[in-house]
């Protein structure tokens, strides 16, 4: 005796945690049975396979008709078809929106707004989340978190991919494999802290996700750096009188200085053409992180030397641009401080 | 002129897109309230309108205040072609008709369409000013209150409990035929929604009326029931209770009977020792051709029911003057009424006397001879002759009332089976008249019937039995005499003593039966009414003494035919009641004796059911103190008397007198298996599964031997559609499916519900449909309520327990999750009781604790942030937005998606009459939908499960909406009356109909009455206060 029609409806919708699981992890109802068979609950509530298929498929039902309102966390809550508890609206969306590190970092900076890659659900969460933001100003992460209710950690992630998708910096290459999703998240925090609109003017008319034009624009006239030969030798010389006998490789510093000085500064130059942007942390990698890496400069070094690297133009004379400085300097030394490692 | 209904159409918030080109809508909104229409403004490409209407205001008198129901159609302009309809909306504005329910309809309704389901929520607030009725002869009963629920209500006092009040009506079905229809059928159906809406207002108003000639204020136990004839009609037709009701003034003065109802019941541990009434008639007029009337009368089928001799007063001369005295003015006070039935089955305090057992009757008619189809006067007068047998069989019985009382139909196509049951009393006078008798009589009856015992005492006469009973001296009191067995319909009283706890019974039948036509087909299901009401009554009786319990509370029996069978399901709790004797066990005889393989084979299934019966014994905690028997004293002839149960294999009617041989007189059951369908009766007897461990269950309102209920509760609706499939199917193999299909229905419903443990399913309902050939359809509705194991049987509660239910009532309430993002900072305390609350539900909830903490604050989090948010922040797209001051409105939307407005209330719903650990402070009216949803693209919509799930849970949403919008929080007392499902997968169509009703009510948590010691009804938590205004 076959069941055509077998559905259960409560008055407080009933959600499993461990049914919701499998079917965001894609799994189809046969699938998702047997791992919960294997998972031995019919031995802990001496049920049958025939209820637990039931039990499956109610579920499943349940959420495909939720993924709509998923879209849109906000309209999960204000919705009266079904009555969920808070801490379970919570629960669905966190999960919902919840991905994969891994393919995270697979797909940072590629094209979010066109169909790309493999059908997948996060790259669906993705490119939804990217298409309500991308209009919208203020800070992106408070953004996200509104329009989709995300805790913050999560939204904060989701930002960071906005933001390199908006971006596209490169981060396939195989010098870069080392950086992990979070790094690259945490580094983009810190750009959309310290450079983008929202941390300076709250109500300034460009999105979040894109760094400012005029920032980008302004920060040609830090060349002045290493363009300027007086400057630069003196920039030297008042880095290196800081840093004499508080750093381990200051041999290493005395002899690279003028290199690695001129990379730093290079790199912001050039991110008012998109193609160059694209290299901003291969141009890290390479010309900073692997240099001091090869040798043997401690974090402790690193961050001592970027400490004082920033400050010392202070006392240039006629260096006119400290504060723009710092604030290109704050994210760049956020990010090379996260990225130093192996 | 006496009313004026005014009406002001707000907003509409996620409103489908009907414009693919723009990817928005240009709203507009109808009103109509008979035979006037307004309209608001168009407003233009938006999909959260905010049309801010003026007061619409119709001037209507009150008749058609309450046949009407107010009709709010949503629709997209369109200037090139017809408008689109969105969607509509029904309210019924009966609630604001009497004064003591609600003032407002206020809220957020979901926009409903036949074809679509829910397209968007329209705000509405609806008010009417009534003028004095100034003319005497009037045709309308505003003022009169409904309830659906089946006792006295919380907040009021039954001054008289004045009777029986019927009303049918009759119309023209639109449609009848749908899926071959040339019409559309989104057009006929919703012509028909349209038409019972109406019917339903009409026959409430002539019940009302009714009731005001009673002199009477309300109705209670108001169960309405439509008929889906065919093409002979579509009845509505509805049964109550006529009551005058005293409102309280004071509720928590007043203890109501069944507040929290098993606080009072006591647990005695006494006993044990003997039988049961149990009547019932089925007769089967079928109109011929020529319109005459052939009946067959065979007063019969229950195996009690050979009450040979019996005069039709039975009315004794035993049990001395008092007795005399009382059923003297008891039947003076009765038989001024045509019926004395009550659909009420709990009652207050000294109501209930005695109760006798079961009456039912049924018969079956042709609805398409019906001569005049559209005038009730044919089915009128089906139904007063089923009632005068009901009343026939409860004289007999000795009582001179019905309690418990309930009218149903199956029908198949022509062919429609009436049915009517209930459970003969004898009531004490003193509620029934105005002031007759008040205090002369109670002091007696007070001492003629102890509390917790006087029910169960015979009210027939003991030497002139209607039928063969094994009768004790009652093993409370030991003064009167009790049956063995006792089976009523009715809740158990809140009185009575049991021992242990109880549980769901079930017997399940199937009958094959040819397909034929007319008279012969009414003839066949007349011949086979009767034995399966033997062999559902048999089947009751063994599992009940399966059970080691001797009484059947909330029973049942649903017959349902179908084309080529027909089926019988019962329902009923089982209880020990320490009033009546211990049941005997079952006995198994073997009918060959000199075989020895079958001699052990034998042996080895009585060993099995007395092992069950042992098991039950201690799962269900039966353990009567032992009594010896003289100290009973009781008469009791030959204990182990065999007797025959004769099994119904014959076809004819005339055998039916060999029923007579009867359960009576007797200790223990034989089963004696003459062939192997008998001995395969013996082995489904025992495939019950016991509920796992955690889980009882019951379809009373309360379960007996539980009393600490927790708040926390989830109702449910479960359906089911199985195809029979055996090609040739006999009665065993369908018995068999039949049985499998509901023991796996419920053991899925306990493992759905696991999370819930210890819990009890109260209130289970099952409803058998045979939509086709083959199908079975059964749908459940229940309510699982959590119990706290550790507070075991106390009846006073602790100040520990207190703290604890308080714990679990602040879970409960969290689920008022206010989404206000913006406005005031204030509105962030509401998290604070919950977050502690969510620590002590953790186990319940199952989520690790850490992260609950985790959703909770970020949600905090979210909702300090968004207070900081500022308006408009958002680039906008289109120039258009940018330039129009309703952008603005737009823009708010996008930027503060949760909205302006958007505390979505939780409403509970439960088919109990009360909620645990809460106290109801006002009853808002009575709720009462009709919903019909249709598809063309059934595969697409996820097939019939996905259909039908997404059309239950639209249904409770649109419940839960309603009963917000009238300030409520709950709605008790809810049935689905009706589930009707049919399908035509070929043309990837299907069609279902629900009917569903209850009572909105506004209930205050006791905890949170002890922190406000003034009784506040108005300080209750409205919820939809807020959800509903709209302050814009």
């Amino acid at each position: 005796m076959s069941s055509d029609l077998d559905v259960f409806v409560g008055n407080t919708t009933l959600i499993d945690e461990e049914v919701y699981r499998l079917w965001l992890d894609g799994h189809s109802v046969a699938e998702a049975v047997a791992r919960r068979l294997r998972g031995g609950v019919l031995e802990r509530e001496g049920t049958s396979v025939a209820v637990l298929q039931s039990d499956t498929r109610d579920h499943y039902r349940t959420f495909q008709m939720l993924e709509r309102l998923l879209h849109a966390p906000p309209r999960l809550l204000q919705q009266l078809l079904f009555q969920i508890p808070p801490e379970r609206q919570a629960l669905l969306v966190q999960r919902y929106y919840a991905f994969d590190e891994a393919l995270a970092r697979e797909l940072l900076g590629k094209k979010l707004s066109k169909g790309t890659k493999k059908e997948l659900d996060e790259f669906d969460n993705f490119k939804r989340v990217f298409k309500a933001v991308e209009e919208l100003r203020g800070p992106l992460a408070e953004n996200i978190q509104q329009l989709f209710l995300l805790p913050p950690p999560l939204a904060r992630d989701y930002a960071a991919i906005v933001f390199f998708a908006n971006s596209r910096f490169e981060t396939g290459k195989r010098r870069l494999q080392f950086l992990s999703f979070g790094d690259f998240a945490a580094c983009a925090q810190s750009m959309m802290g310290h450079w983008s609109q929202g941390a300076l003017a709250p109500e300034a008319a460009e999105p979040d996700g894109d760094l400012p034009k005029s920032f980008l624009q302004d920060l040609k006239e830090l060349k002045v750096l290493v363009s300027d030969k007086d400057l630069l030798d003196q920039h030297k010389s008042l880095v290196c009188s800081a840093l004499r006998g508080k750093i381990s490789v200051y041999n290493e510093l005395e002899a690279n200085f003028k290199a690695l000085s001129r990379a730093l500064v290079n790199v912001g130059g050039k991110l008012t053409h998109a193609r160059d942007v694209r290299d901003f942390f291969v141009d890290l990698v390479e010309k900073v992180i692997e240099p001091c890496r090869s040798d043997k400069w401690s974090l402790g070094d690193l961050r001592l030397f970027l400490t004082h690297y920033t400050a010392a133009p202070r006392n240039l004379p006629g260096f006119r641009h400290q504060a723009l400085w710092e604030r290109y300097m704050a994210a760049i030394t956020a990010c090379l401080l996260r990225m130093y490692h192996d | 002129m006496p009313g004026k209904l005014k009406v002001k159409i707000v907003a509409g918030r996620h409103l489908p897109v009907m414009d693919r080109a723009s990817d928005l809508t240009d709203a507009f909104v109808e009103v109509k309230f008979g035979n006037t229409t307004f309209k608001t403004d168009v407003y233009p490409k938006s999909l959260n309108p905010q049309w801010n209407s003026e007061w619409f205001k119709f001037e209507v008198d009150d008749e058609e205040l309450q046949d009407e129901p107010l009709q709010i159609t949503v629709l997209d302009h369109d200037t090139y072609s017809a408008n689109d309809a969105i969607g509509k909306v029904y309210i019924d504005i009966d609630p604001l008709l009497y004064s003591e329910a609600a003032t407002v309809i206020s809220g957020w309704f979901p926009i409903y369409d036949t074809i679509h389901g829910i397209r968007g929520e329209i705000n509405v607030v609806v008010k009417v000013d009534l003028f004095n009725d100034l003319n005497r002869f009037r045709q309308s009963s505003c003022g009169v209150k409904f309830f659906c629920t089946t006792s006295i209500p919380k907040c009021y006092r039954a001054v008289v409990i004045h009777g029986f009040v019927e009303e049918l009506v009759v119309n023209e079905d639109p449609e009848y035929q749908w899926i071959d229809r040339i019409r559309t059928p989104r057009a006929s159906n919703e012509a028909r929604q349209r038409l019972i809406s109406l019917m339903s207002g009409e026959l409430q108003r002539k019940i009302g009326l009714k009731v005001l000639e009673m002199r009477g204020n309300a109705v209670v136990g108001y169960l309405q029931c439509f008929d889906l004839e065919g093409e002979s009609g579509l009845v509505v037709r509805a049964i109550g209770t006529a009551c005058t009701l005293d409102k309280l003034s004071n509720t928590s003065a007043f203890l109501p009977a069944c507040n929290s109802p098993s606080k009072e019941m006591k647990e005695s541990p006494l006993v044990h020792a003997p039988s049961h009434g149990c009547r019932s008639t089925h007769n089967s007029p079928i109109h011929t051709a020529t319109g005459s009337r052939l009946t067959q009368n065979f007063s019969v089928s229950v195996p009690t029911l050979i009450y040979t001799g019996m005069g039709s007063g039975s009315a004794g001369k035993e049990g001395g003057p008092f007795k005399t005295l009382l059923r003297q003015q008891t039947q003076s006070a009765l038989e001024q009424r045509e019926f004395p039935f009550f659909t009420l089955t709990t009652f207050p305090p000294g109501f209930l006397v005695h109760v006798g057992g079961v009456v039912s009757a049924r018969s079956v008619k042709l609805l398409d001879r019906i001569h005049n189809p559209d005038e009730p006067e044919t089915r009128d007068a089906w139904w007063a002759e089923i009632r005068q047998e009901i009343k026939s069989h409860a004289k007999a019985l000795g009582c001179h009332a019905v309690v418990g009382y309930s009218e149903s139909t199956s029908i198949c196509e022509e062919v429609c089976i009436l049915s009517a049951s209930g459970t003969a009393a004898v009531l004490n006078p003193r509620f029934l008249q105005d002031g007759t008798m008040e205090g002369c009589l109670e002091q007696r009856i007070e001492e003629a019937s102890p509390p917790g015992c006087g029910f169960c005492h015979i009210p027939y006469d003991e030497l002139n039995m209607p039928f063969p009973a094994h009768l004790t001296y009652c093993y409370n009191c030991r003064k009167q005499k009790v049956p063995d067995v006792l089976f009523t319909t009715i809740d158990l009283p809140v009185e009575a003593v049991v021992v242990g706890k109880g549980c769901l019974i079930q017997a399940r039948l199937c009958r094959l039966k040819k397909k034929a036509q007319a008279e012969a087909n009414a003839t066949s299901i007349s011949n086979l009414l009767p034995f399966m009401e033997y062999e559902v009554h048999t089947q009751l009786m063994n599992k009940l003494k399966l059970r080691g319990m001797n009484a059947l509370f909330g029973l049942r029996i649903q017959i349902t035919v179908g084309e080529n069978m027909l089926m019988g399901l019962a329902s009923a709790t089982g209880v020990y009641l320490a009033a009546l004797p211990t049941p005997g066990g079952i006995q198994i005889a073997g009918k060959t004796p000199n075989d020895g393989t079958y001699e052990q084979h034998i042996s080895h299934m009585q060993k099995k059911i007395n092992d069950t019966i042992a098991k039950n014994k201690e799962l269900y905690e039966i353990n009567p103190p032992e009594l010896p028997e003289e100290i009973i004293g009781s008469p009791i002839p030959e204990p182990r008397q065999r007797s025959r149960l004769l099994r119904s294999q014959s076809e004819s009617s005339d055998e039916v007198t060999e029923l007579d041989l009867s359960h009576g007189k007797k200790d223990a059951f034989v089963l004696e298996i003459d062939d192997t369908d008998a001995m395969e009766d013996v082995h489904s007897l025992l495939t019950d599964v016991p509920p796992p461990s955690g889980f009882y269950s019951c379809n009373t309102e309360i379960m007996p031997g539980i009393n600490n209920w927790t708040p926390e509760i989830q109702m449910f609706t479960a359906v089911r559609v199985s195809r029979l499939s055996n090609i040739n199917p006999t009665n065993q193999t369908l018995n068999k499916n039949f049985n499998d299909l509901c023991e796996n229905l419920l053991k899925s419903l306990y493992f759905k519900l696991r999370s819930m443990v210890p819990c009890c399913l109260c209130h289970v309902n099952f409803t058998v449909a045979l939509p086709e050939d083959e199908l079975v359809q059964i749908a459940v509705t229940a309510v699982a309520i959590t119990y706290d194991k550790n507070q075991a049987l106390q009846a006073n509660k602790a100040p520990t327990e207190k703290s604890q239910q308080r714990a679990s009532t602040d879970n409960e309430e969290q689920l008022q999750f206010p989404l206000e993002l913006s406005s005031d900072p204030l509105s962030s305390q509401p998290f604070s009781p919950a977050k502690e609350a969510l620590e002590g539900a953790s186990s319940h909830t199952g989520i690790p604790a850490a992260q609950r903490d985790r959703c909770n604050s970020w949600i905090e989090l979210i909702k300090l942030k968004a207070q900081t948010i500022r308006r408009g922040s958002i680039k906008t797209t289109t120039s258009l937005e940018k330039a129009s001051p309703l952008a603005e409105g737009y823009l708010r939307h996008r930027s503060v998606p949760s909205g302006t407005n958007s505390t979505v209330s939780v409403v509970k719903m439960t088919p109990l009459s009360f909620l645990p650990g809460a106290k109801i402070t006002k009853y808002l009216g009575i709720i009462n939908m009709f919903f019909i949803r249709e598809t063309t693209s059934l595969r697409e919509e996820g097939g019939v499960s996905g259909f039908l799930h997404a059309f239950i849970a639209e249904v409770f949403a649109m419940v839960r909406a309603h009963v917000a919008a009238l300030g409520g929080n709950a709605v008790v007392s809810y049935i689905m009356k009706q589930c009707v499902f049919m399908e035509n997968p070929n043309k990837n169509q299907a069609q279902c109909l629900i009917n569903v009703s209850g009572d909105a009510v506004i209930f205050v948590r006791e905890s949170e009455l002890e922190v406000l010691p003034v009784q506040p009804p108005a300080a209750a938590p409205q919820p939809t206060g807020s959800a509903g205004d709209v302050t814009t």
